[in-house]
């Protein structure tokens, strides 16, 4: 790969994300976005040189269900595109476009109503039709699958998984756009209703509805409209293998290579030093500690450990999810945007409560799929 | 600078057909990948990047880039992404793959779309893109607002129903020379096309497009890689979009503006004064007889409501100054994640002079055309040289 050139986030805007916006159809939770963006920047529709949403056809029973809002987008006369899937993808094309120098300026949007569809079975279609599906497989029962093999060949306990339910709803209480926002204990996250062993209710995260979007510009134009703009460093993507029965249900493969690649870009070599902060999409409490070792963070198999040194809580050496993560608001198409927004505030010193201090450099991470299937990490620094 | 030129350097597409139960989805999926490597001498390992895509609802896969980007394409432990527009969805695909390379993220991507409709249903799917309160009931799948639009079009201008039989006629007969194309009909004639059962007034049966199976691979390469690969290759010139309301009521449904806003963009950057004599071929997307009448204004090869005087005088046919859709067009071949990066494949098919019997003489410089969503266009200008 060649060297490539500079592009900043200059800003971003969220919704809060809530259970049920039933006042709100898709492209109004769109618009609330995009005006709060524009105003937030000073900017109309004229500074945007195009747009790149991300959503899912299924999620918002729609086909071409970016159709919906071009008029919430301002794409009237104007290009948008859209990726199927994850936010944190939609992020890349956005700075692709500006990297190509074809856009001085692109928005990037995601939005989902979980409300609307009944997520068990949009997950369920994720899986072959043939041989899967009818085996109603989703997003709980392989997490439940992934967990328990994880957890067992590892040694990693029912608590320590806990640990990180609670750690990430703390977090939340200082998140004023989160959808769980109350304090939990380990207890409470034990005694919960049983999933999918070994994964219990809290394991999982809530359902949410919200939107999240920002702009992104090339190097001068950046510069001019914000003092605090947040660079993107490195890259990297990768895709594990489609059928659960050829993955390696152990090790997040896919992610700790996209995580290689994305520090070969940025120029990382020690993750849990070089980085000041991560944001990323865990779909289940294990799944965090899984997502350390695929990043780096800490061993293979000591993710259990990590959680229990402290080392990804708030005063922690490598906070992990301030924002309080996808445990505590899970608009899933817009999931990898919100922690790129996330890592956005805490460069940029917006973060308020939940400020990391002196974060320098941070790591987004995005997934499309079941476990982990197709993985975007993203490293961003600021000033 | 760190932008790159971006070519086309290996096509792959499969025979396109109306039902193929020889193959299930990533078998047909993986003739065109197979095509398309071969046709690059690229082994699976070399590709650094696929950008795959479909519409979810005409087979009812979620997250169908992960079953077909591995099962079906070399996409596993790399970057697989989807991206997905409706009808211009091998348009987003072909323009996404573009700004993966021009951007310097990736030396060459391999871009795939492909549809299986009989797995599902299209006019299914397509019904629900329309808002479910205000549309639904009243102007919802493809043909309803496309024959509004021919009607609307037809008065405006007094084209009439001959012309737009000439159309079928002339991308039906041009199909005849295309061994991929899905209906083979070379005998087709105008009074054929005009006594088909009525559809949707204005638009009978051959005034529309079918429904077909079948994939479109193509690989890309930055300057560096493309020199490695082949010495024919066929380059980008531009790559535009335009979108416009969400509402059907909102939309001016004649003239097609998005056509004329993103074409005006295209030729600017591609150095294109005057379409018609710039320009060697097109392959437009045009999914009834009359819509390619009124995409040739869209697209300034002539003034609006001339689009009939334009055929009618041979301008668009084989021998004619520009001749429009060589390989049948959508008219005889739509698989519709597919369509509309076929129109790119044909593009620089034309340009790498491998047309064979659809090839028009001395092509420097092709135009490729996405319609969809809600009158959405999308112009890839593609030429022998590199612009730089």
């Amino acid at each position: 790969m060649t060297k490539i050139g500079k592009v900043a986030i200059v800003g971003v805007a969220q919704t809060k994300y809530e259970k049920d916006k039933i006042d709100q159809t898709y492209s109004e939770l769109v618009f609330e976005v995009v005006k709060k963006l524009h105003n937030d920047l000073g900017i109309t529709n004229d500074d945007v040189g195009c747009v790149i949403t991300s959503s899912n056809d299924f999620n918002d029973g729609r086909t071409i269900a970016n159709m919906a809002i071009q008029d919430a987008v301002g794409s009237v006369r104007k290009a948008e595109s859209r990726v199927s899937g994850d936010g944190a993808f939609a992020f890349m094309y956005g700075a692709m476009r500006i990297l190509s120098e074809s856009y001085d300026t692109v928005m990037v949007v995601s939005h989902c109503k979980c409300s609307e569809v009944n997520q068990y079975l949009v997950n369920n279609t994720i899986f072959d039709p043939y041989y899967q599906r009818h085996l109603g497989l989703d997003q709980i029962s392989s997490a439940g699958l992934m967990a328990n093999m994880y957890m067992n060949k590892y040694g990693v306990t029912e608590e320590q998984a806990a640990k990180v339910v609670v750690k990430n709803r703390k977090n939340a209480l200082n998140n004023p756009y989160a959808h769980l926002r109350e304090e939990i204990t380990i207890k409470d996250v034990l005694n919960s209703k049983m999933m999918a062993y070994p994964l219990k209710e809290l394991d999982f995260p809530p359902f949410s509805d919200g939107a999240v979007a920002m702009l992104l510009a090339k190097e001068d134009v950046a510069k001019k409209m914000t003092e605090t703009p947040v660079w993107f460093k490195g890259y990297g993507n990768c895709t594990d293998a489609y059928y659960l029965g050829n993955r390696n249900m152990t090790d997040l493969i896919g992610l700790e290579l996209a995580a290689k690649e994305a520090y070969r870009m940025a120029g990382i070599n020690k993750p849990n030093k070089n980085l000041d902060v991560c944001e990323v999409s865990e779909n289940f409490s294990v799944h965090e500690l899984m997502i350390y070792e695929a990043l780096g963070l800490c061993d293979k198999g000591e993710g259990g450990k990590f959680i229990e040194s402290g080392e990804t809580e708030m005063n922690g050496s490598i906070p992990v999810n301030p924002s309080g993560g996808v445990l505590s608001s899970n608009p899933t198409m817009a999931n990898g945007l919100i922690r790129v927004a996330e890592i956005a505030l805490q460069l940029q010193g917006k973060a308020d409560k939940r400020q990391i201090s002196n974060a320098k450099t941070g790591l987004a991470y995005g997934m499309n799929g079941i476990c982990s299937q197709g993985n975007c990490v993203l490293i961003f620094g600021g000033e | 600078m760190t932008k790159h030129d971006v070519a086309v350097v290996g096509i792959g597409q499969t025979k396109f057909r109306s039902k193929r139960r020889d193959v299930n989805i990533p078998e047909m999926i993986y003739e065109a990948v197979k095509m398309a490597l071969d046709d690059a001498q690229l082994e699976p390992k070399e590709i650094d990047a696929i950008i795959i895509g479909n519409m979810d609802h005409f087979e009812g896969i979620n997250f169908s880039e992960l079953l077909c980007g591995i099962e079906a394409a070399p996409g596993y432990l790399k970057p697989v992404v989807k991206v997905a527009t409706g009808g211009t969805t091998g348009s987003s695909l072909a323009i996404c793959g573009y700004h993966n390379v021009a951007s310097g993220i990736y030396d060459n991507v391999l871009v795939v779309g492909w549809e299986k409709l009989n797995e599902g249903g299209a006019t299914t799917g397509i019904i629900t893109a329309f808002d479910p309160v205000w549309e639904r009931p009243s102007l919802a799948g493809a043909l309803g607002p496309l024959a509004l639009m021919a009607g609307m079009y037809s008065a405006k201008y007094g084209i009439t129903a001959e012309q737009a039989a000439k159309v079928t006629v002339k991308n039906r007969s041009n199909a005849a020379n295309n061994p991929f194309a899905h209906l083979q009909m070379p005998n087709i004639t105008i009074d054929y096309v005009m006594s088909s059962q009525m559809i949707a007034y204005p638009l009978r049966l051959h005034d529309c497009c079918p429904q077909s199976e079948g994939a479109c691979a193509l690989i890309y390469a930055n300057e560096q890689e493309t020199k490695k690969i082949t010495d024919n290759p066929a380059w980008f010139h531009a790559v535009e979009t335009a979108h416009y309301y969400t509402f059907g009521t909102d939309d001016k449904m004649f003239d097609l503006p998005t056509a004329t806003i993103a074409s005006k963009k295209a030729y600017k950057k591609a150095g294109i004064k005057n379409p018609i004599k710039d320009l060697d071929v097109a392959e437009i997307y045009e999914p009834t007889s009359w819509s390619e009448l009124s995409w040739t204004e869209g697209l300034g090869f002539c003034k609006p409501g001339e689009g009939g005087k334009l055929l009618d005088e041979g301008i668009t046919q084989m021998s004619g100054e520009l001749p429009v859709n060589p390989s049948g067009g959508v008219l005889s071949t739509n698989p519709i994640g597919a369509t509309a990066l076929v129109r790119v494949a044909e593009a620089a098919i034309q340009i790498m002079g491998r047309g064979e019997k659809r090839q028009v003489p001395d092509v420097e410089k092709a135009l490729a055309m996405g319609f969809g969503g809600s009158l959405w266009t999308e112009i890839m200008i593609l030429g022998k040289n590199p612009l730089r």
